[in-house]
């Protein structure tokens, strides 16, 4: 049985996803002054660097279907991806009066064009593009997200006059390290026995760790694993599934759940990939730490539809990963007009049939009301699995 | 009725079929070939090596101007590549899937490098990745250009370039090869390229005449052609571009408009600067509807894809690997909203255009993106008409000529009512201008 203060600190984690007003950060900043708040678009960024700033970053992951769009619309054409027409909302609706700044990844054209439309529009705040490499060698790549890190440091110090320390790196390097780790304990628990949290309480517990400090989510994640563990449901009868192709703009809620409610277990998935971007720990102790975040980025980074593939093949990556979870199949569920996404699909797809793993695709948008074909099409992919395999 | 065709086009014309002749006698020749693209190629560091350049996304558009496009898209979309995606690159695989035949009904050789200069374009980082699946005998170089992020080109995005080309990317032509790189060749290239990049700014310049005696969108995909392909630090480049001149300058002398498909165009009622790539499966038809209404294009930022030549950056032997850096960092969708903005803006004034259009290609995210802010910017700042079109560069199904014509009749007739708002300074006699 799931009790009552499971249902609670799934009910805090719902409330930060439902709050487009950001009113914790609001509330986080409010305690100090020289407190700054920095929103950052999908997928990874550096925040360890933020919170030894005395920043607190924030994803800004669209507004799904709790926004409607009246001006964002007006900003992108109807062949653009949604995502960056509720930013667009929430960015002239005022919802971000409250930040100080903002980081657009480089992931793909329109996270990169959007953050020319932000320096055009909000010019009182700090819009900064983060070219990460992708070139991995030290001595080239290295070198230069070394500058371009040292480059977004001096900015962010100019917001709030505090000075890079590598004792307060180090320190904020532990707590994102014990962040991961809950994370991937949480994890370990979903895939083991998916029935304790279901994939809509999962994601929304993940996407708190978006939205609170590293802190608050480092507690939370305690509390809520220790009531994880203990909850003794017997499993369904249900396939497991990687989904795969959702690691910017956001699933809305409604699929997640019908996925799961077709039968299919999802025990792996990139919704929130940012969280999961290492695999291991950064050394905690260095007399250079972000030279261990430049190392962590080009030799650890886990594999990505941002990132250039070089050698490792993704199809060949994602493979592996179905059969180290002992996944029954792989679902692409990817945004429409999602270029990474979408041009990873047909090489992912052609990797898993070379490996015999069952798949199946389909799109969405983050605002996508109607899940019946949805539902349909996971269901038959189910059905099919556990009749036939 | 027959099109007319000056000397420079000719030329052009026997330029690319020498250039097709030898990529189809690669066996016999032994030369080797790089696949790449168009922003931030390093056309001169090939030949500097003496191999042969393919160009996909000319591949593509060429493609779409013989009707060849749709099948080979379908061919793509059956493999499971989704409608919404960039069409150059399904119409790529798709030519490829089909036995890779070039324009001139040759067959294109196999790519011994894969050559992914990731300039302004993020798209092209996953074509290189589908492509490297597709051919998996070629040696891949990649070659990251950081965006300018900050509105300028920051000196550690150049020494990264500089530390790319030098630690990865020239080992890798050194390999394939079989030659050490000879700079002294690749600094010849690089200034025969720079007198080339003058020259193209004088007939981009030439549109401040009135008439403009160039069309800088249509007419200028010809006039790009050379310098943005594979022919950038050639000696035929070079004479494409005096030859090309001489024709602009005579029409200068002569107050004649550019060269359309039908001759000479005869009016100039409307002066526009547009932005974003045209559509190729319509091309001519696609130009029709502008000079039959006596549209002239005096700027287009699509001619500056391969390279913006507007601020002096030149090609240059000095620095050979700093110079191709900055040359790719300067192309213009590496270039960031605000710096596109002021790169139309100083078009339009330089060029004294009064109207703005942008078309809108469905699948290019790096051009459109953000051209509705920079529309509304624009028509902000200068009070200019502006209009907007939809098309796509390859995939024929978003061409409904209607939508257009409709869009472009509305265009025409704003052009119309606000020229007699416009009052040229010249007009006003001196008293009213004191």
């Amino acid at each position: 049985m799931k009790d009552k203060a499971y249902a609670s600190m799934i009910q805090t984690a719902r409330d930060l996803f439902e709050d487009l007003s950001f009113e914790y950060a609001s509330k986080w900043k409010s305690k100090d002054k020289s407190r700054r708040v920095i929103g950052f678009l999908p997928i990874y960024i550096p925040k360890e660097i933020l919170h030894a700033l005395g920043m607190l970053p924030v994803g800004i992951f669209g507004a799904g279907d709790r926004l409607p769009v009246i001006k964002g619309d007006a900003y992108f054409q109807s062949y653009i991806c949604h995502l960056p027409r509720t930013v667009v909302e929430l960015a002239l609706n005022g919802n971000f009066t409250g930040f100080d700044g903002f980081i657009f990844p480089s992931i793909c054209d329109v996270i990169r064009n959007l953050s020319g439309i932000f320096k055009l529009q909000l010019k009182d705040k700090f819009v900064r593009y983060l070219d990460f490499p992708q070139n991995f060698q030290k001595n080239i790549g290295g070198e230069f997200y070394r500058s371009e890190l040292d480059r977004l440091i001096a900015d962010l110090q100019g917001l709030n006059g505090k000075k890079m320390e590598p004792k307060k790196l180090n320190d904020a390097i532990k707590l994102y390290n014990k962040n991961r780790q809950l994370l991937k304990d949480l994890r370990e628990i979903k895939r083991d026995r998916p029935q304790n949290i279901s994939a809509v309480d999962y994601y929304l517990v993940l996407r708190a760790g978006n939205t609170m400090s590293v802190e608050d989510h480092n507690d939370y994640l305690e509390k809520l694993i220790e009531l994880v563990d203990k909850i003794d449901v017997m499993p369904e009868d249900k396939i497991k599934v990687i989904a795969t192709g959702s690691f910017c703009e956001q699933p809305p809620l409604g699929l997640i759940k019908t996925i799961e409610n077709a039968g299919c277990y999802i025990v792996e998935d990139d919704f929130q990939l940012g969280h999961f971007w290492f695999p291991e720990d950064i050394p905690e102790n260095s007399s250079d730490p972000l030279e261990s975040l430049i190392d962590m980025y080009l030799h650890k980074s886990t594999f990505s539809s941002a990132v250039y593939e070089g050698d490792q093949p993704k199809g060949e990556l994602l493979a592996e990963q179905v059969r180290d979870l002992k996944a029954d199949g792989v679902i692409f569920c990817a945004p429409s007009f999602c270029d990474p996404a979408l041009l990873d699909r047909p090489l992912m797809e052609k990797a898993l049939t070379k490996h015999h793993i069952k798949h199946t695709s389909f799109q969405y948008h983050e605002n996508l009301g109607q899940f019946h074909v949805i539902k349909e099409q996971a269901g038959t992919f189910a059905d099919m699995i556990k009749l036939w395999e | 009725m027959e099109i007319q065709k000056e000397n420079s086009m000719i030329k052009q014309k026997h330029m690319l079929a020498d250039q097709f002749i030898e990529l189809s006698q690669v066996k016999e020749s032994g030369k080797k070939v790089a696949y790449t693209f168009v922003p931030g190629n390093l056309t001169e560091l090939i030949y500097a090596f003496d191999m042969l350049p393919v160009y996909p996304e000319i591949n593509s558009l060429q493609s779409g101007m013989r009707q060849k496009s749709k099948e080979y898209i379908h061919e793509a979309e059956d493999m499971g590549y989704s409608e919404d995606v960039c069409s150059y690159v399904k119409c790529d695989i798709g030519m490829m899937l089909q036995g890779n035949i070039g324009p001139t009904g040759q067959q294109l050789p196999p790519p011994d490098i894969l050559l992914l200069s990731y300039t302004g374009c993020f798209v092209f980082m996953k074509w290189f990745e589908n492509l490297k699946q597709l051919y998996p005998n070629a040696e891949v170089a990649m070659l990251h250009i950081p965006y300018q992020e900050g509105g300028k080109i920051e000196p550690h995005a150049v020494k990264y370039i500089k530390d790319q080309l030098e630690k990865d990317v020239i080992p890798i032509f050194e390999k394939v090869s079989g030659n050490k790189l000879d700079y002294d060749k690749l600094g010849e290239k690089l200034d025969l390229s720079a007198k080339a990049e003058d020259l193209l700014i004088q007939v981009f310049d030439s549109a401040k005449n009135t008439p403009s005696p160039i069309d800088a969108y249509f007419g200028g995909v010809y006039y790009i052609g050379p310098i943005f392909t594979a022919f950038r630090g050639s000696e035929d480049c070079l004479e494409y571009y005096q030859e090309l001149l001489k024709e602009v300058e005579y029409r200068v002398a002569n107050k004649l408009g550019p060269i359309t498909p039908d001759g000479y165009m005869k009016e100039e009622k409307y002066r526009l600067v547009v932005e974003g790539p045209p559509n190729w499966t319509h091309f001519r038809g696609f130009w029709k509807l502008f000079y039959e209404m006596g549209a002239v294009f005096v700027g287009s930022t699509y001619t500056r894809v391969g390279g913006v030549y507007d601020d002096d950056f030149r090609h240059s032997s000095t620095d050979p690997l700093g110079s191709m850096a900055e040359y790719c960092l300067g192309c213009y969708t590496n270039r960031n909203i605000p710096q596109r903005i002021d790169l139309i803006e100083s078009f339009i004034k330089k060029y004294k255009a009064n109207g703005f259009l942008v078309n809108s290609i469905k699948s290019c995210n790096s051009f459109s993106a953000g051209q509705l802010v920079m529309m509304r910017d624009l028509e902000e700042r200068l009070e200019i008409p502006v209009g907007f079109i939809e098309t796509d560069l390859v995939d024929p199904r978003y061409y409904s000529y209607s939508n257009i014509k409709n869009r472009l009749d509305s265009f025409f007739q704003m052009l119309e009512q606000r020229k007699s708002f416009i009052v040229d300074d010249d007009m006003l006699p001196d008293d009213v201008l004191t």
